[in-house]
């Protein structure tokens, strides 16, 4: 095996970094349970699975507080769970069930929950990006010091609505953190055939917004970056941009060939630049955990997802009269 | 424990598959994430990975085999020191796909009864002695907003050139003197984007009414309005309402062609998630603004450039709305059904004073509202009249008219004494020329011809 880099920021509680290896492991866990669970017929249409790129989430929920608002694409299992929605829920909503989170009406790509300030789960790219400034500026105008995360992808920057808010944002200094999930592939196309500048960050600059990337296997960098995001919104400075440099090990959905990269190089990331690893290795390496007290986590973990995943097979379908609610909200 | 690996469905189609290849052997040792097998799909080749650790302890189905279905066992992973023989017999275990109840899903979408129309009680939409004041479709848009605003924070009008110009249309004239410039926004040129940010703000719990120029630069925003504004609340299982107004100008103005001159009310009308009104008369654009902006769904409110400065009588009411989903009748008939909403209502008037001289008696309803629409008014109208002619400026093909036409037939086929005839615009886009752009639009004429043609005059 490839030796791992050593990336240690010091002064990190060992609580804290036992939260982060928790919360990754829990949403790759997930994820391994949401495919297998596709590959037995009980999750339909389209899965998008998160697995690589846990750390930007977990990373950029530490820096969020609460009240804060988030936002994101069709690959949106891995945002619900480091936000604190139940996998209960989540995984219902997966199989389209009546326990899930849009009551079985959303499905992977479109599942809410207002109460955790979580607002999608969108299908169409880029389109959130605009809303996510729209949230945004409702805390504006109403006096709110709560910042939202836009997360969307390097395929979602080629979009021109999110130029279009990028503009307003700037103009109007909305405090939104707009967070670039770097994965390198918009599908199946690397972002070198795609995207004209390898560095999306800058692209705020003709807007005046600042722009930084970021480590995104490295879940202590990106708590620090996006700290420093929220510090510079939540100021009343206006928008910023993180580029989080990522990986996404699994195809684009269930049904990608992954014929458009190779096996070494999804093999390469997953042995040198783990993001789970890596606090795996932070922990045993500090002492701050032992061999026997991760495996502790590791099984609560398999625990929570056993019981997510059964309920998700056993709750039961929506009721049929459920086709004619909510389409309208009462008055 | 032994456990069965099972045939993965590898797309959302997928029933069946090859077993291309193994890329593992019994007894090889397997983590999370280790391709196993090579499978080929009803769409590509897909590698098949691990989800659980353990050793491959039988192989149960051998690469080259074709037709494979899911959920069959096809292998049997074992942990250390533990025999294949264990594993459960090769029966997959099925997924537990709950069954529907038969009975409750073969309940199809609400299909009103034929003959159940309940006889329609014109309710005034104001009390006796009221007083009025003239006053033009503008002024009544401006001070339904204007109201709004001065009773609930929340609202704001956004949009290009609604605060420092004073509205392109004069639309929101004087409100950012009065309300601010944090509640009268001037956007950039960017439709798509400032639609998403008015459904995010609204979201976030305000109600903003957003301008378009005119409704054909909506087409840069339609995906916002769609897919984000009609159906979120559905998909998030009712959490996530949508209060908001998208307002503006549609359909044909007066010698702009074929960009500038789109009447969309067919359009935005097929959507559910949406509500659509397109008044006529200056009270009703006055009390279905007001009512729009309260809704706490999304609402297309369509105007028309033509009837900005047509003055009409207008209630003086402190509180005046008009509900949605409620038709205005605005002249009783016996002979003859004419059905319009908009600046179509023009020429359905017209063809009604017309056809009152000639001693043909008109009823003409102006639907107000395209969704949700009052079909019990339009058709208890036609069980007395026994014929019906549609006006709009729209092109013919899925028109509003063709949807009442067909409502009609379904409904109240036994009542009808005559094919229901759709006035519409022509199908071509709009010429700039004057005289071809008149030949596009519908005409009194036109309206005069189809009613009698339906009365076999």
């Amino acid at each position: 095996m490839a030796t791992r880099k050593t990336r240690k920021k010091p002064n990190i509680s060992p609580e804290e970094l036992k939260h982060y290896y928790h919360d990754m492991l829990l949403i790759r866990r997930f994820e391994e349970k949401a495919g297998q669970l596709y590959g037995m017929g009980l999750i339909g249409g389209f899965c998008h699975l998160y697995i690589g790129q846990e750390a930007v989430v977990v990373g950029l929920e530490a820096a969020a507080e609460k009240g804060d608002k988030r936002i994101t694409t069709y690959r949106d299992h891995g945002h619900m769970l480091a936000c604190g929605m139940n996998p209960d829920g989540v995984m219902a909503e997966l199989t389209g069930r009546e326990g899930g989170y849009s009551k079985g009406k959303g499905g992977s790509m479109h599942m809410f929950s207002k109460d955790m300030h979580f607002y999608g789960g969108h299908g169409i790219v880029g389109a959130n990006v605009p809303l996510g400034a729209g949230l945004a500026f409702a805390d504006k105008y109403l006096g709110s010091d709560r910042v939202t995360f836009t997360y969307f992808g390097d395929g979602a920057a080629n979009q021109g609505q999110v130029y279009e808010t990028f503009n307003m944002a700037a103009l109007w200094q909305l405090p939104v953190i707009f967070v670039i999930e770097n994965n390198q592939y918009a599908m199946g196309t690397a972002q070198n055939r795609s995207t004209s500048t390898p560095d999306i960050h800058t692209r705020g600059q003709a807007f005046g917004i600042p722009g930084e990337a970021v480590d995104g296997m490295d879940v202590l960098a990106v708590k620090e970056a996006g700290q420093k995001a929220v510090d510079h919104c939540r100021s009343g400075r206006g928008p910023y941009i993180l580029e989080v440099k990522t990986y996404r090990y699994r195809g684009h959905s269930m049904s990608d060939p992954a014929k458009y990269r190779t096996r070494q190089e999804v093999q390469k990331v997953r042995e040198e630049k783990d993001a789970i690893e890596h606090v795996k290795d932070l922990l045993l390496a500090g002492k701050h955990a032992s061999e026997g007290e991760l495996k502790d986590i590791d099984k609560k973990i398999k625990e929570i997802i056993a019981k997510s995943a059964e309920f998700a097979k056993t709750s039961p379908e929506p009721n049929t009269s459920e086709l004619f609610t909510d389409v309208y909200t009462a008055a | 424990m032994a456990t069965n690996i099972l045939m993965p469905a590898l797309s959302p189609t997928m029933e069946e598959g090859t077993l291309a290849k193994w890329l593992v052997k019994e007894g090889d040792s397997v983590s999370s994430g280790d391709i196993l097998a090579e499978i080929e799909t009803d769409k590509a080749m897909m590698e098949f990975e691990a989800v659980d650790e353990g050793l491959i302890g039988k192989i149960l189905v051998d690469e080259g085999t074709e037709g494979v279905k899911v959920n069959s066992p096809i292998a049997v992973l074992v942990e250390e020191g533990e025999s294949a023989d264990c594993a459960a017999a090769p029966v997959a275990a099925a997924p537990e796909i709950a069954s529907v109840d038969k009975t409750q899903s073969s309940a199809a979408p609400e299909v009103p009864d034929a003959k159940a129309v309940m006889p329609v009680q014109v309710e005034p939409d104001w009390p006796d002695g009221t007083e009025f004041k003239s006053m033009t479709v503008r002024e009544a848009l401006n001070s339904a907003m204007a109201e709004e605003m001065r009773s609930d924070e929340t609202v704001f009008v956004m949009g290009e050139e609604v605060a420092e110009y004073q509205g392109a249309y004069k639309i929101t004239q004087g409100l950012l003197e009065e309300f601010g410039s944090k509640r009268v926004i001037d956007t950039p040129i960017t439709e798509h984007g400032f639609a998403g940010i008015g459904v995010g703000a609204a979201w976030g719990g305000l109600k903003p009414i957003v301008e378009f120029m005119t409704f054909n630069f909506a087409m840069q925003a339609i995906d916002q309005i769609i897919n984000s504004a009609a159906k979120t609340n559905y998909m998030s299982g009712g959490q996530l309402g949508c209060s908001i107004v998208f307002r503006g100008p549609n359909g044909a103005a007066a010698r702009v062609a074929a960009q500038h001159s789109q009447d969309y009310a067919a359009w935005y009308a097929h959507v559910p998630g949406l509500k659509v009104a397109q008044p006529y008369s200056a009270a009703d654009a006055k009390g279905l603004l007001k009512s729009a902006i309260r809704d706490p769904n999304p609402v297309i409110f369509l105007e028309n450039e033509i009837i900005y400065g047509k003055s009409f009588d207008v209630p003086v009411l402190d509180d005046f709305t008009i509900p949605f989903g409620k038709a205005r009748i605005w002249k009783e008939g016996d002979d003859v059904t004419i059905v319009s909403f908009g600046i179509g209502m023009s020429y359905a008037l017209e063809a009604a004073e017309k056809l009152s001289d000639d001693g043909v008696s008109a009823e003409v309803i102006d639907l107000r509202t395209l969704r949700p629409l009052d079909y019990d008014t339009v058709i208890s109208s036609v069980m007395k009249t026994n014929r019906c002619v549609t006006v709009e400026e729209g092109w013919p093909v899925a028109s509003i008219g063709n949807h009442v036409s067909a409502v009609l037939m379904e409904r109240a086929f036994d009542y009808l004494d005559a094919p229901v005839i759709c006035c519409a615009g022509k199908d071509v886009p709009m010429p700039y020329a004057a005289n071809l752009e008149k030949l596009a639009l519908t005409s009194t004429d036109e309206v005069l011809e189809a009613v009698k043609q339906v009365t076999y005059r």
